[in-house]
């Protein structure tokens, strides 16, 4: 018997297709606006570390902190910049409709977060044109 | 006493076209399995039918073994809440037609609760939020002249919504929040305090906005939508949430 069930087992598996984890929950725009606060939020917060700890420098030696800062001219970190304009505009437009939701009314969440977006695409292409022909003229 | 037998038989209505929809249900047996896994069953279904049909055909025709909770199967008692192609939603309000059937619909148990077997999970951490935020009208005095505690067209109107929830769990399931922090509330207790705090007759508000105003309380609500979504109710969810948060800044309803 114990073996019979052993058998069963085998032929339940092979139908099995290998998915060990479960589906990725599949919602709608809130979630994903939640996901992109969150992942812009954090990258916020080591590029506020990393910034205050290289101002700091300039305490601990001009020198060191001259030589770090000539480092954040180069075009990597350029295009970095453009990143993290752009986490702190998705973050900030975000935020104020996070507020809006909280203190006024969720009814119009969805269409916000397509505001949200609107206003973080027409931001972006006015600040990244010109910061690259900035960062690439120099 | 003879069966009587119709001469002609009746005009046969048009055949109703059935389809052959394949069930993704993800699996656990908890006496022989390590981990959950995936299965793939086949069966003919028609468009009007429902995925709570097709777990029963499953369970009745093909494979005995597979759990799953439902009482009424009608939308009403709230036992059959499981993620549908990953969205919680209502197996028995959950259409075939719906659905994208050229590919397999995905069945699995909801998120973020004790797995116990195939779809059926440990609903206690759940039923336990719900009883902290003491779902019941509280009044210390009686009646004036009368049996009844009156209330306003208006005054039942302002909780209607929340009136509505059958603790399903499929808002507190799909709440990324609740998924990975355990002592969080959820929306469905959240929703049942509102039923409550903004009830006219009730006077207690102060006394659940004082226990919603905890780390694990409201405030835990990060307005993924998520809860309003999956809700098959179709409550506000988040709005219930955060009438109460903003009830909790005002110190009163």
């Amino acid at each position: 018997m114990p073996q019979n069930s052993a058998e069963a087992l085998t032929a339940q598996r092979k139908t099995t297709s290998r998915r060990p984890a479960g589906t990725l929950y599949r919602g709608r725009e809130g979630m994903w606006s939640w996901v992109l606060h969150r992942i812009t939020g954090v990258a916020i917060f080591f590029f506020l570390l990393v910034h205050i700890l290289d101002t700091a420098l300039v305490r601990v030696s001009p020198e060191a902190y001259n030589a770090v800062i000539s480092q954040y001219q180069t075009p990597i970190m350029g295009l970095g910049e453009v990143a993290l304009v752009g986490a702190i505009v998705f973050h900030a437009f975000n935020g104020l409709r996070i507020i809006a939701i909280d203190f006024w009314n969720a009814k119009y969440q969805r269409v916000l977060f397509y505001v949200v977006i609107g206003l973080w695409v027409i931001t972006m292409l006015a600040f990244t044109p010109r910061h690259l022909i900035n960062v690439f003229s120099h | 006493m003879s069966t009587p037998t119709l001469e002609s038989p009746p005009a046969v209505p048009e055949e109703i076209q059935s389809f052959t929809v394949t069930l993704s249900v993800r699996r656990f047996n908890p006496e022989t399995d390590e981990d959950p896994h995936w299965e793939n069953y086949d069966v003919e279904m028609y468009a009007t039918d429902r995925i709570l049909d097709a777990l029963h055909k499953i369970k009745w025709e093909q494979d005995g073994s597979l759990s799953f909770r439902r009482s009424c199967a009608h939308g009403i008692c709230g036992s059959d809440a499981m993620r549908i192609n990953g969205r919680n939603r209502l197996a028995c309000k959950t259409l075939i037609k719906d659905l994208d059937i050229t590919k397999p619909v995905t069945v699995e148990a909801i998120k973020g609760l004790p797995l116990e077997k195939d779809l059926i999970v440990d609903m206690e951490p759940f039923f336990e939020s719900f009883r902290e935020v003491q779902p019941f009208l509280m009044a210390q005095n009686t009646p004036k002249d009368g049996k009844e505690r009156i209330q306003t067209v208006a005054q039942r109107e302002r909780f209607d919504d929340t009136t509505k929830c059958i603790l399903c769990a499929a808002c507190t399931s799909s709440c990324p929040v609740f998924w990975t922090d355990g002592q969080y509330f959820g929306p469905a207790a959240i929703v049942n305090a509102h039923r409550f705090i903004f009830d006219s007759r009730d006077e207690n508000a102060a006394v659940r906005l004082d226990i919603l105003n905890d780390k694990e309380g409201v405030w835990r609500c990060r307005t993924t939508f998520n809860c309003t979504e999956a809700c098959p109710r179709g409550i506000q969810v988040t709005q219930a949430i955060a009438e109460v948060k903003q009830a909790i800044m005002r110190g009163k309803p």
